[in-house]
């Protein structure tokens, strides 16, 4: 059930950002081509981020497109803008590359420079230029499971709540890497907070299960309490303690 | 269009093949043409078992290939019109059912009979899956056992998950709750399980509960399906199970335990 054919990640990478001040068709191509030419192979196929936020002759129509065939004729590779002012977001949108928010916290940019023409090509590791993508927690829905889950049977709500509606047999097992609500019996294992989450509970009408475990800390079935075995329940994290209490 | 039942169980030895032996022959007493096949290929018994085993020339397996009709391989029964077994093959093993060849056998004999037996093998492999794969209902026997509960339990997930109805996503098999070996004095020493706490564990309908009887033993031996035995009690809940199985209301029977005579007990007769 958990076999998905892809994992969505976060990660840093250098990329090249073109900062463009003032934009004027012919002399921003003659200007760019001079500064390419003092390190032809470094500007190789190099992907570039073009930053918009600081144009200054905002006034102009400007011909994205043009400025695109621009910087691919001379051997860039636009992937993107940043910055760019609500009035251009059509214009951005129509060239189909991506349109980055200006975000000052979460992109850093530092001042490229380009080697000189004397120096060896080896110094470009010296570049750095970072853009650090920040995960942050999205909130999905909750998983809702209507039926009963049997012996064998694993069901993992990733990122969310798992409801189950009907009962947790011997030998299924029930994840989420949130909260675990079983309106029914609860026979089976239950994981909450699989991901780590200290605040995730578990909830359930009967408690009788296997294994109960919120955030990696785990009870197994026989150290639970015989006052709280078949009633419903909750087990919830107190310091590293895995409380079990009636609901 | 046959109304295809699985008999499944998970675990084996629980009375699947006595089972289907059973219902089939109660449909059929009924007036419902019905066709029993045995899934269990290299381990065939219901031949045993409906006391046909002298009359298998042609097997599931021979039709599957294209080796010998249908016309060939089913065999009527002797004893119940409108009653036919198609026998496993014994010398082949479960990989000779394929899902392409048990569609086109099961979509042939729908035409011809108004309800499909599949009697599964044991197990969760691929024998007992091709056997419910293309079921409506399902009955799923259980005895009153631990271990028994949990296979059961087991399969009705893969009913649920791997049956070509949870594929497609049509309504869910219908399944059927029934329990075997049953003995509500055993029940009352605490040393099996009770009808209500299968029910619990389980939480499907309840299709029978039979009672353990010595009925059961004696007509898989000589061949004859224990619902034919109108005098023991297994018989008669199979017969119950059969009216409720195509709709009745009937109430359960020997759910409790009968107070041994005198003389029973002298005699330790446990029937």
């Amino acid at each position: 059930m958990s076999d998905a054919d892809f994992q969505l990640k976060g990660s840093t990478l250098t990329v090249v950002v073109l900062e463009i001040h003032r934009y004027e068709p012919d002399s921003f191509s003659a200007q760019l081509q001079q500064k390419i030419l003092k390190a032809p192979q470094f500007f190789a196929n190099s992907p570039v981020l073009i930053n918009i936020g600081k144009l200054t002759n905002t006034d102009l129509p400007i011909d994205f497109s043009l400025l695109i065939k621009q910087c691919r004729e001379l051997g860039l590779q636009p992937v993107g803008f940043k910055g760019g002012a609500e009035e251009f977001a059509g214009a951005i949108a129509e060239t189909g590359l991506a349109s980055l928010p200006e975000s000052s916290a979460s992109i850093k940019a530092v001042a490229l420079d380009i080697p000189e023409p004397t120096i060896q090509p080896e110094t470009e590791s010296q570049v750095e230029i970072k853009t650090i993508v920040q995960e942050k927690t999205v909130q999905r829905p909750s998983k809702v499971i209507t039926r009963p889950v049997r012996s064998g049977q694993q069901v993992y709500a990733e990122g969310a709540d798992l409801i189950v509606l009907s009962q947790v047999s011997e030998g299924a097992e029930v994840l989420a890497d949130g909260n675990i609500h079983v309106y029914g019996a609860l026979r089976g294992r239950a994981l909450a907070g699989v991901y780590g989450d200290t605040e995730a509970r578990i909830f359930c009408q009967q408690m009788d299960a296997e294994l109960i475990s919120v955030a990696g800390n785990f009870l197994l079935s026989e150290s639970l309490d015989d006052s709280i075995r078949k009633q419903s329940a909750q087990a919830y994290l107190e310091g590293d303690t895995l409380k079990i209490i009636p609901l | 269009m046959a109304k295809i039942i699985v008999v499944t169980s998970g675990k084996g030895g629980v009375g699947k093949t006595t089972t289907s032996a059973a219902i089939g022959t109660g449909l059929a007493m009924q007036g419902h043409r019905t066709i029993i096949i045995d899934f269990d290929v290299g381990l065939r018994n219901l031949d045993l078992i409906m006391g046909c085993e002298r009359r298998v020339v042609y097997d599931f397996v021979n039709v599957i290939n294209g080796e010998a009709t249908l016309g060939q391989a089913t065999i009527k029964d002797k004893r119940t019109d409108n009653l036919h077994i198609l026998a496993a093959s014994q010398t082949r093993d479960k990989d000779a059912l394929t899902q392409e060849g048990v569609q086109k056998v099961l979509n042939e004999l729908s035409e011809d009979y108004d309800f499909i037996i599949c009697d599964s093998p044991a197990g969760i492999e691929k024998g007992a899956q091709m056997a419910l794969y293309f079921a409506d209902e399902a009955i799923v026997v259980t005895n009153p056992e631990v271990s028994s509960v949990r296979d059961s339990d087991r399969i009705l997930g893969i009913l649920q998950s791997k049956s070509q109805r949870a594929e497609q996503g049509k309504d869910p098999i219908k399944e059927h709750l029934l329990i075997t070996r049953y003995n509500p004095a055993r029940v009352n020493e605490g040393e099996m399980l009770s009808v209500s706490d299968v029910e619990d564990i389980l939480a499907i309908p309840l299709l029978g509960v039979i009672p353990e009887s010595e009925a059961v033993l004696k007509a898989s031996n000589q061949g004859t399906p224990v619902i034919l035995d109108a005098q023991a009690n297994a018989g008669q809940a199979y017969n119950d199970a059969v009216e409720r199985l195509l709709g009745d209301e009937v109430e359960h029977r020997f759910l409790i335990a009968q107070k041994k005579g005198f003389f029973k007990r002298l005699l330790g007769a446990t029937a």
